[in-house]
C-alpha cells in the first residue's frame, strides 16, 4: 500500500460530497472472512494484511466479520483472523448461514453493519464475495469499488481511495466514496500479499443473532458438489506458471509450455487471445479478465505483455519473458527477458531444470 | 413466460489503445459491441422462451446509439427492445445504474408480468458485476449469480432450479420466480441470426424511454447524482524503474542460457529451488 496522491477536488456538479455528522460516527475497518467447505478461503486473509494498515492509518479497530452454520468452525476462523492483524471478530452463527446463500447472508451482513457503522467494509472478489458485496451495497444504498488492485487513505478526506484497472485493464482509475459510509470494495484473492500469521496474537469476538428462519428464506440450497481434485487448475495459488501467448502461433505448441510446467511442478497458463481462441481452458486465462497470480515463478512464453494481463501477473516474485520482438512491452516489467523463439527456448529451459533437479534429487538421496 | 435481458454497449476492449500522452481512451474507430457476458444471458433466455414459449424483451441503458446493440439482440431472437436513454443518466455508477434499470423493469412488468430477468456476469468495460445484483435487490427478486446451467424450470409451481459456480464447487439452488439470473461465460453458444431476422431486426422500431417514460420520479437517485462513488484520478499503468535483464541468444547456446537463467532464478529465489527438490523426491 502507498499513500496516494490527494485527489483532485472531484467535479460536485450539484452532488453532495460532504460527509454527514452522522455518517462520520462510521469508524472501523472489517473483512468479511469467507469460507466454504471448512475452509477459509486465504483472501480473506490478504485483506486482512492491507485492512491492518488502512486500519493503523485511521487510527481505527481491524474486524473480521463471520457468518456461518452451528456446525461449522467459525471460531477456530475468528481466531486465525486475531493471528493475521483482526483487534475483533464479529460472528452470526444460525442453521440458516450454512453454506453461502444471497439472502441470509446479505440480511446477516447489513444488520452488522447497521448496528456496528464500520467505515470500510472489504470483501474478496470471489463468486460469493461479489454476489454478497453487490447486494449489500445496494441495500446500504452506498459505495462499492470492484477488483480493486491498490487501497490506500486519501490524506486529505480520509476517506478510502481504491484503485482498479479499467477499460479491460488499459488505465487505471481511483475511486472514493466521500458521502456514504461504509465504503466498499472487493480485491481479487493475490492481489495482496499473504500476511504473516503472528500465533501469539489474539483479540475479541462477539455473537450476534441473525433473526431469520428458514420457512422464510425463498432460496433453498439443495446440494454441493465440490470439483474434483484432479481436474482442479489452481492458477492463483500455484508456486510456478508457465504462460503462453499467441506467440507460440498454434495451439499444438502449448504442449511445450505443458512440459516446463510440469518439471517445475506448476501450473499453465495463458493470455486472454489464447483463450478465446480455444487453445486452453477458460481457467487458465491469466489478466485483468482473468485470474491474479503471484507465483515464485512467472516464464511468459510468446506473450507482448498487454497492460490486461500484465496486471494479472506483475506481483511476481520472478518474471521471466521469451518473446522474439525485443520491443516487446512484456521486456518493460519482466526481470530476465530472452529474445528469441518460444518453441526453441522452451524445450531447452525444460532440459535444463529436468538435469538440474535430478542432480539435486540424487545428491540429496 | 415473459423474460427481459438486461443488455449493454461497449466498446471491444480487445481493441482499445490508451493514448500514450494524455492517458485517455482512443475510443475512435473502436467498435461497440453487445457484452458478450450478456450474450450468454440472452441465449439462455431464448432456449427458455423456446421451451415454454412467451416473450423476451431486450432493455438496454445507454447513449442513442446504443439502439444498434438492441437491434442484434433481436436478430437474434429477442421480441421487444427498450433502450432507456436521457441526459440525466450521465454519470451513473452502479447504484445509480440499478435504480434506474429496476425502475424500468417495473415499466415493463406492468405492461406484462415479468418471470425472470437475466443480465450478463460482469461488463467487459466496467467489470464490477455489480448491476445485476443490485437490480435483484432493488426489486426483490431472488438472485442466482454464475450460473453454469439451469436444470429444470417448473412454471406450474413458478421454481427454477440452477447449478451455480461457487468457490472450490457446484451448489445446486432451487428458487422461486421471479428471480434474476447472471449466466457464467461459455455455458452455452449464441444461435445464428436467419437473414429473414437480420432483415426483421433492422427494420424493428426500438421503444425509447426517457427517465420519465420508465417511471422514474426522483432524479437525486439517477445519474452523477445518484452515485456514491467518485472518480478521482485516471492514468496509467508506470513503467517498472529497472527494465529486464536481457539475455543475447545470438552470442551464446540456448544450454547456456538456460543454465545461466536457472542458476539466476535460484540465486533470487533460494527457498524454490529446495521447495522443488522436496516436491520431487517425495
Amino acid at each position: 500500500m502507498s499513500e496516494a496522491k490527494p485527489a483532485l477536488k472531484p467535479a460536485g456538479r450539484g452532488r453532495n460530497l460532504e460527509l454527514s455528522e452522522e455518517l462520520k460516527a462510521y469508524k472501523g475497518v472489517w473483512v468479511f472472512i469467507e469460507h466454504e467447505r471448512g475452509h477459509a478461503h486465504s483472501v480473506s486473509w490478504e485483506l486482512l494484511g492491507e485492512g491492518r494498515k488502512l486500519a493503523d492509518q485511521l487510527g481505527s479497530p481491524l474486524c473480521g466479520v463471520v457468518l456461518g452454520g452451528p456446525d461449522e468452525n467459525l471460531d477456530e476462523f475468528a481466531k486465525e483472523a486475531h493471528t493475521f492483524g483482526a483487534d475483533h471478530v464479529y460472528i452470526m452463527r444460525d442453521t440458516v448461514l450454512n453454506g453461502y446463500r444471497n439472502e441470509p447472508f446479505t440480511k446477516g451482513l447489513t444488520d452488522l453493519v447497521n448496528k456496528y457503522k464500520p467505515e470500510i467494509v472489504l470483501l474478496g472478489a470471489t463468486s460469493q464475495g461479489r454476489d454478497l458485496a453487490g447486494s449489500v451495497a445496494t441495500t446500504l444504498l452506498t459505495g462499492l469499488t470492484a477488483d480493486c488492485t491498490e487501497l490506500a487513505i486519501d490524506p486529505n478526506t480520509r476517506a478510502l481511495a481504491a484503485t482498479r484497472p479499467t477499460f479491460g485493464g488499459s488505465l487505471l482509475c481511483t475511486i472514493m466514496t466521500l458521502a456514504y459510509r461504509p465504503q466498499m470494495a472487493t480485491i481479487r484473492p493475490r492481489v495482496m500479499a499473504m500476511p504473516r500469521a503472528d500465533a501469539e496474537r489474539t483479540g475479541t469476538v462477539s455473537e450476534d443473532a441473525l433473526g431469520l428462519i428458514e420457512t422464510n428464506i425463498v432460496t433453498k440450497l439443495l446440494d454441493f458438489i465440490a470439483d474434483a481434485n484432479s481436474n482442479k487448475i489452481n492458477l492463483p495459488y500455484a508456486d510456478v506458471i508457465v504462460s503462453g501467448g499467441k506467440g507460440l502461433k498454434n495451439p499444438d505448441n502449448f504442449k511445450l509450455v505443458f512440459d516446463l510446467a510440469r518439471v517445475l511442478g506448476g501450473e499453465v497458463g495463458a493470455t486472454r487471445p489464447c483463450v478465446q481462441a480455444g487453445w486452453v481452458e477458460a481457467d487458465r486465462q491469466v489478466g485483468q479478465t482473468g485470474k491474479t497470480v503471484r507465483p515464485k515463478l512467472y516464464i511468459a512464453a510468446g506473450i507482448s505483455g498487454a497492460i490486461q494481463h500484465r496486471v494479472g501477473m506483475e506481483a511476481s516474485d520472478v518474471i521471466v519473458a521469451i518473446n522474439t520482438d525485443p520491443n516487446a512491452p512484456i521486456f518493460d516489467f519482466a526481470h530476465y527477458g530472452i529474445v528469441g523463439n518460444a518453441m526453441q527456448v522452451l524445450p531447452a529451459l525444460t532440459q535444463a531444470f529436468q538435469a538440474h533437479i535430478d542432480q539435486r534429487i540424487k545428491r540429496v538421496a | 413466460m415473459h423474460i427481459v435481458v438486461c443488455i449493454k454497449q461497449v466498446p471491444d476492449s480487445a481493441q482499445i489503445r490508451v493514448h500514450p500522452v494524455t492517458n485517455t481512451i482512443m475510443r475512435q474507430g473502436v467498435p461497440a459491441i453487445v457484452n458478450p457476458y450478456d450474450l450468454f444471458s440472452l441465449e439462455e433466455a431464448l432456449r427458455l422462451k423456446d421451451k415454454f414459449g412467451g416473450k423476451v424483451t431486450v432493455i438496454c441503458m445507454g447513449p442513442p446509439q446504443a439502439e444498434e446493440a438492441l437491434r442484434k439482440c433481436v436478430s437474434f431472437g429477442a421480441d421487444d427492445a427498450v433502450l432507456v436513454t436521457d441526459r440525466a443518466f450521465a454519470g451513473a455508477d452502479t447504484l445509480a445504474t440499478s435504480y434506474a434499470l429496476a425502475a424500468a423493469i417495473r415499466k415493463l412488468n406492468s405492461e406484462q408480468k415479468v418471470d425472470m430477468v437475466f443480465t450478463g456476469k460482469q461488463t467487459i468495460d466496467g467489470d464490477t458485476a455489480q448491476v445485476g445484483p443490485g437490480i435483484a435487490k432493488r426489486m426483490g427478486l431472488q438472485l442466482l449469480t454464475y450460473v453454469s446451467r439451469i436444470v429444470e424450470t417448473d412454471l406450474e409451481a413458478g421454481t427454477i432450479t440452477v447449478e451455480r459456480r461457487g468457490e472450490g464447487g457446484v451448489q445446486i439452488l432451487k428458487t422461486a420466480l421471479p428471480c434474476l439470473i447472471t449466466m457464467l461465460e461459455n455455458t452455452n453458444e449464441m444461435r445464428f441470426a436467419s437473414l429473414p431476422s437480420m432483415i426483421h431486426a433492422a427494420a424493428y422500431q426500438v421503444r425509447k424511454w426517457n427517465k420519465d417514460d420508465a417511471g422514474i420520479e426522483d432524479i437525486s437517485k439517477i445519474g452523477l447524482k445518484g452515485s456514491p462513488t467518485v472518480v478521482s484520478r485516471v492514468f496509467g499503468p508506470t513503467p517498472r524503474s529497472e527494465k529486464a535483464e536481457m539475455v543475447n541468444l545470438e552470442a551464446s547456446s540456448l544450454r547456456d542460457i538456460s543454465l545461466n537463467l536457472l542458476q539466476s532464478i535460484f540465486t533470487v529465489h533460494p527457498t524454490l529451488e529446495q521447495d522443488l527438490v522436496e516436491k520431487f523426491s517425495a
